[in-house]
């Protein structure tokens, strides 16, 4: 009996966990990374996730011609640096954040419209005091800008 | 009895040891943001190495906002004309037609603050917030949202920021309750609202040579990357019965891309050291004849013509 309420409890832990990390992370994505976009704006759309060090995400999206764009990627801050690269629909590297000091901030305008993969990796980390793996938000954030206003 | 009430007992504590931190760090994110980890330090080894494995992939497509600003760049005039009367609202009443309407009146609103039209702007907003509170998502337009857009009607930044911060409340909403289809069909409604409009503000009866240098036309030429990402958005959530319906009419539409050709040139990036913008180089070759752009132009006209009915 004792044995089936812990399976009872482990399993009720298990559904909450994702629910109320993913909650947390919306409202990480919203307060913190949003901000960080500027002056570019966020496009709206939500691509972010709790990530453990070691797990990789990838994101397909169309970027359209003569657009700007910056691609952020915001993590919280006691997780692991983030490598990320983004990549043609051949995988062809365009541009390597390892190569740019681990910035996690990228400004580009295509020429053509055309797609393109942003791939990052957690990279394994220290883990925390017990010993476990760290996890935490990673959100891919996009942001917009209309042609003519200066950069920043 | 007693095996019920250690039952009881422990999903309580279940309950409390997990949703009680995570209410009070959310609280605490809201009031003074800062970049604390969310740690979850309570799986065990196994859960964390099986979850290891699952790489995580958005497929990500582009916003009322980003459909909106496309327009506003191809250089063509503001027409409300071509925008989703209010009055329709009323006729939305399943999730399906909400959803959709949802995102096509997001793309309207969009469009017409780009155009630095504030009270249609504010008009839209609303119906938009009808859509959503139809949907159960009161928290992604409210009062508050409409209140802070009237006292920023000449700060464009303030207007598109909150523009963005409602597609963000109801695309987060969904998907963090696993309700991903309803955001997709959501984006597939703007979309088609925004390539309902660049058809209208297009030439009419485009000739070869206007399909060829025409730069809204390329845009929607364009399109056939984004129903990629359609696709691999429906194959993610292909229980969903409204989806489903939805994406029968997308199919047909995929059916005219599919006889487009796009090529595009190996990509050479060119950073600007002063701006630290980096230019994506590459060279594409549309192949449209004028009768396809007819057959897609009309297949988006019925498509557009039954997501708002």
């Amino acid at each position: 009996m004792s044995k089936l309420s812990h399976v009872f409890a482990l399993l009720t832990l298990m559904m909450i966990i994702p629910l109320s990390g993913q909650s947390q992370c919306k409202h990480f994505a919203k307060q913190v990374c949003k901000k960080e976009l500027a002056p570019y704006i966020h496009n709206g759309n939500y691509n972010a996730a709790i990530l453990t060090e070691g797990e990789t995400a990838e994101m397909y999206k169309t970027f359209y011609s003569n657009q700007n764009y910056r691609v952020y990627i915001c993590e919280s801050s006691a997780m692991p640096r983030i490598h990320f690269q983004v990549l043609d629909i051949n995988r062809n590297v365009i541009y390597d954040n390892k190569k740019n000091g681990y910035k996690m901030k990228w400004d580009f305008i295509p020429e053509s419209s055309q797609q393109l993969i942003i791939s990052l990796k957690v990279e394994d980390g220290e883990n925390d005091s017990d010993g476990d793996p760290i996890s935490g938000c990673v959100a891919i954030m996009i942001g917009i800008r209309e042609k003519g206003e200066n950069a920043p | 009895m007693n095996f019920r009430f250690s039952l009881l007992l422990a999903s309580f504590a279940a309950l409390f040891l997990v949703v009680a931190p995570g209410c009070k760090d959310a609280k605490k994110a809201e009031e003074e943001p800062s970049q604390e980890a969310v740690t979850v330090d309570s799986i065990d080894q196994q859960l964390v190495k099986d979850v290891k494995e699952v790489k995580e992939m958005f497929y990500s497509m582009p916003s009322p906002l980003e459909v909106a600003m496309i327009l506003k760049e191809s250089g063509e005039t503001y027409n409300p004309e071509l925008m989703n009367p209010l009055n329709n609202t009323s006729r939305y009443v399943t999730t399906k037609s909400r959803a959709l309407n949802l995102g096509i009146y997001t793309t309207d609103l969009s469009y017409s603050s780009l155009y630095d039209q504030t009270q249609t702007t504010i008009d839209y907003i609303n119906a938009a917030k009808e859509m959503a509170e139809g949907l159960g998502i009161m928290h992604a337009i409210d009062n508050k949202t409409i209140d802070r857009l009237e006292a920023n009607v000449n700060n464009r930044d303030v207007i598109l920021d909150i523009i963005s911060e409602t597609i963000l409340a109801s695309s987060s909403h969904f998907k963090e309750n696993d309700r991903e289809a309803i955001s997709t069909i959501i984006l597939i409604g703007g979309w088609v609202e925004g390539l309902y409009i660049a058809t209208r503000l297009a030439e009419d009866n485009p000739t070869q040579e206007q399909i060829n240098s025409n730069e809204l036309i390329a845009r929607i030429a364009d399109q056939k990357l984004a129903l990629n990402t359609i696709m691999k958005l429906r194959n993610k959530n292909k229980s969903n019965e409204h989806l489903a319906s939805v994406m029968s009419d997308i199919k047909e539409l995929q059916n005219i891309y599919d006889k487009i050709t796009i090529e595009t040139s190996k990509v050479v990036p060119v950073k600007d050291t002063a701006t630290g913008v980096t230019t994506l180089k590459s060279e594409t070759s549309i192949t449209m004849t004028p009768e396809i752009y007819k057959q897609l132009k009309e297949k988006i006209d019925v498509i557009r013509t039954k997501f708002i009915s």
